[in-house]
């Protein structure tokens, strides 16, 4: 009998292949399923991507920002103004959407990183307002009524309505995997140990050397790009963006934070399983119009006073599961 | 002419400024909570006084006996059922919660009142002006809008720093453990700062109400306005905050004379201002 390190578990692997699994089906959407279909998959990814983002600045790094859409819009907003006004690819102008993203989140972050804690959170709420607002001001760009996106960029996603759902789904499905996968890899690498060690301990971090405020920086920039990414995809799917819809704080805020509240904050899986808890209650719920959305504030209130730690913490707490295992443990091998 | 009358109206809007922010500052001071729901209640106070002005035709600052401690009354009993539950070392619980109870009490209003804007009438007070100098006229509302946060203020103050209750307060805010030692229930202390801060916000719904017109949407303007007025006037400073509403105010004033659509946008640039250059506030208060 020997004694070895590993990160991975029984489960994890199992996790692991019906990941691949789901993933595959999912890449074959297009084929099986209905336009109908390929939207809210697309959707779901959507959600899935955001809640993922927001827990890595929240859950993990401690940066409760209520101000995400301040990238989803600045996104929707790149993305039109290099369709409109140069005709790029908007294939393209995701990625360029996502830096110039995390350009702008620089000095963002230099002005909301002296606020502290919920100070913090309104501070970046009140940025998200300074972009809606300047966005509100430029008349080419539909002023405060919004703009829809030129037909023939459309064009340029595809020539059939088919290709052209299929191309925005796909993107949907690449960046949802996407922000899981980056999110998981970088919390088992260094930066991840430091996140960690911040959350568990900042003092004894700081102590050990950990650059709190660097470390928190990076994070903050690099959730920025990525979430200005899914606001060109969002704008891609709803083709007709207004300030309003861009920069809305509860569909690209409040929803996400209660996705991963309900979830379980600060775990990989949380935001997935509070996703599909969410399209699922959506689902049920939303003929109920603003009662449904009661219920939604009732229960994330529910869940932060009874289980703080959501429905995946409940649930590693109870069993010891871990689907996405970030740490090392010691098995013994016959 | 223009510019001078849009400050003097700045100035006395700032007055309703510092009443929003009065009350996040006293709760911030007291608990180290900040309540994102706090906008929405100040607009539920609007509707509160709304229901009783057209439920008994009082005027609607005579209401105010009515509102207020109904509003005070509230807070206690939030803070002992909810909010006491979700304060400690974690700033997420009590942000999440208070964000749940914005969404709630939003859609709540719009499914009582429905999304159309409604108004307090209070009859010949809201036109009454005098002319300060040519051109120049001060309504007499906002006068007393300006006075009564004034009142306010000087009266959180004069609480805080020369009464049994503010000692507590800063008591418990200082160390809970030790202030529970002396006998202090710290649930008790933070019931009834949030009693208090209620009591402002009903007051400050009122103005609101009298004001302008208001709808079940506009809860989170007012916090952000409130927000940008503590930390331009310094965190922990109630006089501060008095300042930073009359800055906002007249920032605000000065971006509608420019251009309509630069009101609001002008008083977030002064506040980023004063967060780059001044980031603990122009009136900070060591804690």
């Amino acid at each position: 009998m020997a004694e070895m390190i590993s990160r991975s578990t029984r489960a994890s692997r199992i996790a692991g292949m019906v990941a691949i699994a789901v993933a595959a089906a999912l890449v074959a959407a297009p084929w099986w399923g209905s336009i109908a279909t390929e939207r809210l998959l697309g959707e779901f990814m959507i959600y899935m991507a955001l809640a993922t983002l927001w827990n890595l600045l929240a859950g993990y790094t401690g940066l409760v920002s209520v101000g995400q859409q301040a990238y989803v819009g600045f996104g929707a907003y790149i993305l039109i103004s290099l369709a409109l006004l140069a005709g790029w690819h908007p294939l393209l102008a995701v990625p360029v959407a996502g830096i110039a993203a995390a350009l702008i989140a620089v000095p963002v972050a230099m002005l909301v990183f002296r606020l502290q804690g919920a100070y913090f959170a309104i501070g970046t709420w009140v940025v998200a307002e300074v972009f809606r607002l300047l966005c509100a001001q430029i008349a080419v760009l539909g002023g405060g009524s919004g703009i829809s996106l030129p037909a023939a960029t459309m064009k340029l996603l595809g020539e059939s309505k088919f290709w052209r759902e299929a191309t925005i789904y796909w993107l949907a499905l690449a960046l949802g995997v996407g922000a899981v996968v980056i999110v998981y890899a970088l919390l088992r690498s260094r930066v991840g140990l430091a996140l960690t060690a911040i959350r568990d301990n900042e003092t004894a971090s700081v102590s050990l050397g950990i650059r709190i405020e660097r470390v928190k920086f990076a994070v903050y920039v690099l959730v920025a790009g990525l979430t200005a990414m899914i606001g060109c995809l969002i704008e891609l799917q709803k083709v007709r963006m207004s300030p309003d819809a861009a920069f809305s704080v509860n569909d690209w805020t409040a929803f996400v934070i209660f996705i991963v509240v309900i979830g379980g904050i600060g775990t990989i899986e949380g935001p997935i399983i509070g996703t599909i808890i969410y399209f699922l209650l959506r689902e049920f719920l939303a003929d109920l119009g603003s009662i449904y959305l009661m219920i939604l504030g009732a229960l994330a209130i529910a869940i932060m006073l009874l289980a703080p730690q959501g429905i995946w913490g409940f649930i590693k707490n109870r069993f010891g599961l871990s689907l996405f295992p970030t740490g090392y443990r010691v098995v013994s091998k016959e | 002419m223009d510019w001078i009358n849009a400050i003097m109206q700045g100035i006395l809007v700032g007055g309703l400024y510092a009443l929003f922010a009065a009350g996040l500052s006293l709760i911030f001071g007291v608990m180290r909570l900040v309540n994102i729901a706090h906008g929405d209640f100040i607009v539920a106070g609007s509707y509160l006084a709304w229901s009783i002005v057209h439920a008994t035709g009082l005027n609607p600052l005579v209401s105010l006996v009515l509102v207020i401690p109904i509003a005070a009354v509230f807070g206690y009993v939030l803070q002992m059922v909810i909010f006491n539950h979700t304060l400690g070392k974690d700033i997420l619980p009590p942000l999440l919660v208070s964000f749940g109870l914005s969404v709630i009490l939003q859609n709540g209003l719009l499914q009582i009142f429905t999304a159309d804007s409604r108004k307090l009438d209070a009859g010949a007070l809201e036109t009454a002006s005098f002319s300060l100098l040519p051109g120049v006229s001060l309504g007499h509302f906002p006068l007393l809008m300006f006075a009564t946060s004034v009142a306010v203020i000087a009266g959180l103050q004069y609480m805080f720093y020369r009464t049994s209750l503010g000692r507590a307060f800063r008591a418990t805010s200082d160390d809970k453990e030790v202030a529970l030692l002396m006998g202090l229930d710290n649930r008790k202390v933070y019931a009834a700062a949030m009693a208090l801060c209620m009591a402002v916000v009903a007051l400050a719904g009122v103005f609101l109400a009298i004001r302008s017109n208001f709808d079940p949407f506009m809860g989170p303007g007012r916090l952000i306005f409130g927000f940008e007025a503590v930390i331009i006037g310094g965190l922990g400073n109630l006089w501060g905050t008095l300042v930073g509403g009359v800055i906002l105010g007249v920032a605000q004033g000065i971006g509608a004379e420019i251009d309509p659509g630069w009101q609001v946008l002008a008083g977030h640039i002064a506040f980023l201002l004063v967060l780059a250059f001044r980031p603990r506030g122009l009136f900070p208060r060591m804690n």
